[in-house]
């Protein structure tokens, strides 16, 4: 018997003859009392981010070219005038850097470790845990990109910020790559202590937008 | 197979799959726990380390815990959802591996940590890598694979934090969550300043140092790793997908940059749907790191094209699950999605660490995880001694995001345990004599009036809490550490009969 057929018999014979469940409640919050984008949810990210020690830019305009400006300012006092992007942002995004790479998929681990930061957009926020999802795509580029450099500037728009986990995950397709982020890369290792800055961008600027 | 002859509330549903062997991995300790405690109280700095860390994130699991209106509401979701997958294990389990192979990936299983091990070794080897970067996972070290990849050659790079200090420092993990808990920050900057190739010799204890040297040490590790080994948080039945809930970035760094990815993951670990995973992923946080949200959580879909390792292998693993399945309460030791709250709000645990438990699984959750995978021998197994290493007060149970009741578990397991004994020995524990002797005195009215007189008498033999003559074995156990209490003058029978209550 192989091992797949033999550990399903086995779970087949544990659960006995008629292993059934109740139906699952789901009392807890499907929505929050705001809509998307709600000044009230604005507010309450940017409490979650800068608790999490990342930077927040916000700037009413939703301009591509408003953006760029908010990414080039929040790079210039950290002496950083290249970036990678991925292939789907608005080139007026990083159109005040010196030195911008649009990324084709050629770069690797090693060339990204040279490029000191990483430009990008979102899919959707989550207000009450602070927490940014990227989808892999055009927007948010591949998952190495994000990950290497050691600064993320990353764009949220306002009318991508929803409320709660729930409301959250419903905006997202689950086939595609996806990266929850919640701040800059931290450890509690020591001593159950928070500290920011480990192995993923130790910098995280977010520009809220709108 | 020993025949579990019930208590309340434990019933064995089917047929238990076979007990892990304590032989492979790290499910078992050397010794009992009474034994190991007995050291591990006496180290005063792993007290202090112990009492510090888990004070600090008690403190803050009970802020962000009490800021979420629907708590209560999340926690019985889980539990419903926990048990709802194991009612449906094995189709949900198919239809997992099914969607995993459509999107590219290649599904294993395992009936046991041997098995895992050779699956992962042999993976490893066709791919021509040496060596493979690794993300924590409480799997990986349940079979042991470091030591199985070692053997083979193949050198594996821990890179959380706490278990990069437990490898450099050849320690032990002893907490599910941060393994190495039991260090303070001086022990962990002079690991480091032994034990890390070319790192700052003026190196400080500051957290934030370490981190640092931490990062630099791996970067390189990570940059050319071409093989990666992780475990699931979760695995989701409707799409394919895997979860891998982390902090520092290393785990990104494992199932993003290397061309293989090697995924090892209990059959339990799968959840039915993507919806299911809007109530663990606000569970998870807020009860492990007492986070709101954990600073990064991967998902992924078998291979993306393009993005990520081009080689992605499941491995799904029995190792004595479908034994603890068989058992209508021990089932919900399977609910566990590796939290540790349980640990950090454990009487116990606090003042033994998680040596003392021998298995990779310590605290509250362990003390019915281990026995439960590694099965009961009723003899001097040092899994045996682990569902007496709680003073049941429940906290563990109060804490627990998908309600694991770990009290009456232990309760259960020490029955189960003291019938296996009864059934493996000649003669009854001392205990179960003792037991017998109270119920036939207890049976009868007479005799329990003449047995309360008798206790009168026996008073004098104590002063002071302490018996005046030493006790013989095994009563000497007993006073060894609690005082005797001396029996009233007077029985309750006597003092109610002579004065009606009081009232005369």
């Amino acid at each position: 018997m192989s091992a797949r057929d033999d550990v399903l018999a086995r779970i087949r014979g544990a659960l006995g003859a008629d292993p059934t469940a109740p139906p699952v409640p789901r009392a807890y919050r499907q929505h929050g009392e705001y809509a998307a984008g709600a000044p009230e949810l604005v507010l309450q990210l940017v409490d979650r981010l800068e608790d999490y020690r990342a930077t927040v830019v916000r700037i009413g305009a939703d301009d591509d070219d408003s953006i760029g400006r908010a990414v080039a300012d929040a790079l210039a006092p950290r002496e950083i005038g290249q970036a990678v992007t991925p292939p789907g942002t608005p080139r007026e995004w990083t159109g005040w850097l010196a030195d911008v790479v649009v990324d084709d998929g050629s770069l690797d681990a090693k060339a990204l470790d040279r490029i000191p930061a990483v430009v990008t957009g979102s899919v959707v926020t989550i207000a009450e845990t602070g927490t940014i999802v990227l989808d892999g795509g055009e927007l948010c580029g591949r998952r190495a990109i994000t990950l290497v450099p050691d600064t993320h500037v990353c764009v949220v728009r306002v009318s991508d910020v929803v409320q709660t986990v729930p409301e959250g995950l419903q905006r997202v397709d689950p086939v595609r790559p996806l990266t929850f982020i919640s701040g800059p890369s931290a450890t509690s290792d020591i001593e159950l202590d928070r500290v920011e800055g480990v192995h993923g961008p130790r910098q995280l600027v977010v520009i809220v937008s709108g | 197979m020993s025949t579990f002859l019930g208590m309340p509330g434990g019933r064995t549903a089917g047929t238990r799959g076979p007990a892990a062997d304590p032989g492979v991995g790290h499910l078992t300790g050397d010794r009992s726990f009474p034994a190991a405690a007995h050291d591990a109280l006496a180290n005063t700095q792993l007290r202090r380390n112990l009492a510090h860390a888990t004070s600090t994130i008690r403190a803050k699991r009970a802020s962000v815990v009490a800021e979420v209106p629907d708590w209560e509401a999340l926690r019985d979701a889980g539990s419903a959802i926990k048990a709802d997958t194991m009612a449906r294990l094995p189709e949900l389990l198919e239809q997992l591996e099914a969607n995993v192979i459509a999107r590219g990936g290649t599904v294993h299983w395992a009936r046991d940590a041997a098995e895992a091990n050779r699956i992962v070794t042999d993976l490893v080897r066709a791919t021509g890598a040496d060596e493979v970067v690794k993300v924590k996972s409480m799997a990986t070290q349940e079979i042991g694979l470091n030591e199985a990849l070692e053997a083979a050659g193949i050198t594996a790079h821990e890179t959380d934090l706490a278990e990069l200090i437990v490898q450099l420092g050849h320690d032990k993990p002893s907490h599910i969550l941060v393994p190495a808990i039991h260090r303070g920050r001086a022990e962990i900057r002079e690991i480091f300043a032994r034990e890390m190739p070319g790192v700052d010799p003026l190196l400080t204890d500051e957290p934030a140092v370490l981190a640092a040297a931490a990062r630099t040490h791996l970067r390189e590790v990570f940059l050319r790793a071409k093989v990666a080994v992780s475990g699931a948080n979760f695995g989701v039945a409707e799409t394919g997908t895997l979860t891998v809930v982390e902090s520092e970035g290393n785990g990104r760094m494992c199932l993003t940059l290397p061309d293989t990815l090697i995924t090892v993951m209990g059959i339990e670990k799968v959840v039915p749907t993507w919806r299911d995973l809007e109530v663990f992923l606000q569970l998870l946080p807020r009860s492990s790191t007492g986070e709101r949200m954990n600073p990064y959580t991967s998902t992924w879909t078998g291979v993306v094209p393009g993005d990520g390792p081009q080689d992605f292998h499941l491995v799904l693993l029995d190792n004595g699950r479908t034994r603890a399945l068989a058992d209508e309460l021990g089932r919900t030791a399977l609910h566990c999605i590796r939290c540790s709250a349980c640990l950090n709000v454990c009487p116990v645990y606090e003042r033994t660490g998680g040596h003392a438990y021998g298995s990779v699984y310590p605290g509250p959750i362990g003390a019915i995880l281990s026995p439960l995978l590694t099965g009961l021998t009723g003899g001097d197994d040092p899994n045996d001694s682990l569902p007496y290493a709680s003073s049941l007060c429940g906290a563990c149970y109060d804490v627990c995001p998908v309600k694991i009741n770990i009290p009456d578990m232990l309760v259960q397991l020490r029955a189960e345990h003291t019938e296996a004994h009864a059934d493996t020995h000649r003669l009854p524990s001392p205990e179960a004599a003792a037991m017998k002797a109270a119920a036939w005195v207890m049976a009868d009215e007479g005799r329990f009036a003449k047995a309360g007189r008798a206790a009168a008498v026996a008073r004098h033999g104590i002063r002071r809490g302490k018996p005046r003559i030493p006790l013989p074995p095994p009563l000497n156990g007993w006073t060894a550490s609690r005082d005797a209490p001396a029996p009233a003058a007077e029985s309750f029978r006597d003092w109610w009969t002579r004065t009606r209550g009081g009232s005369s």
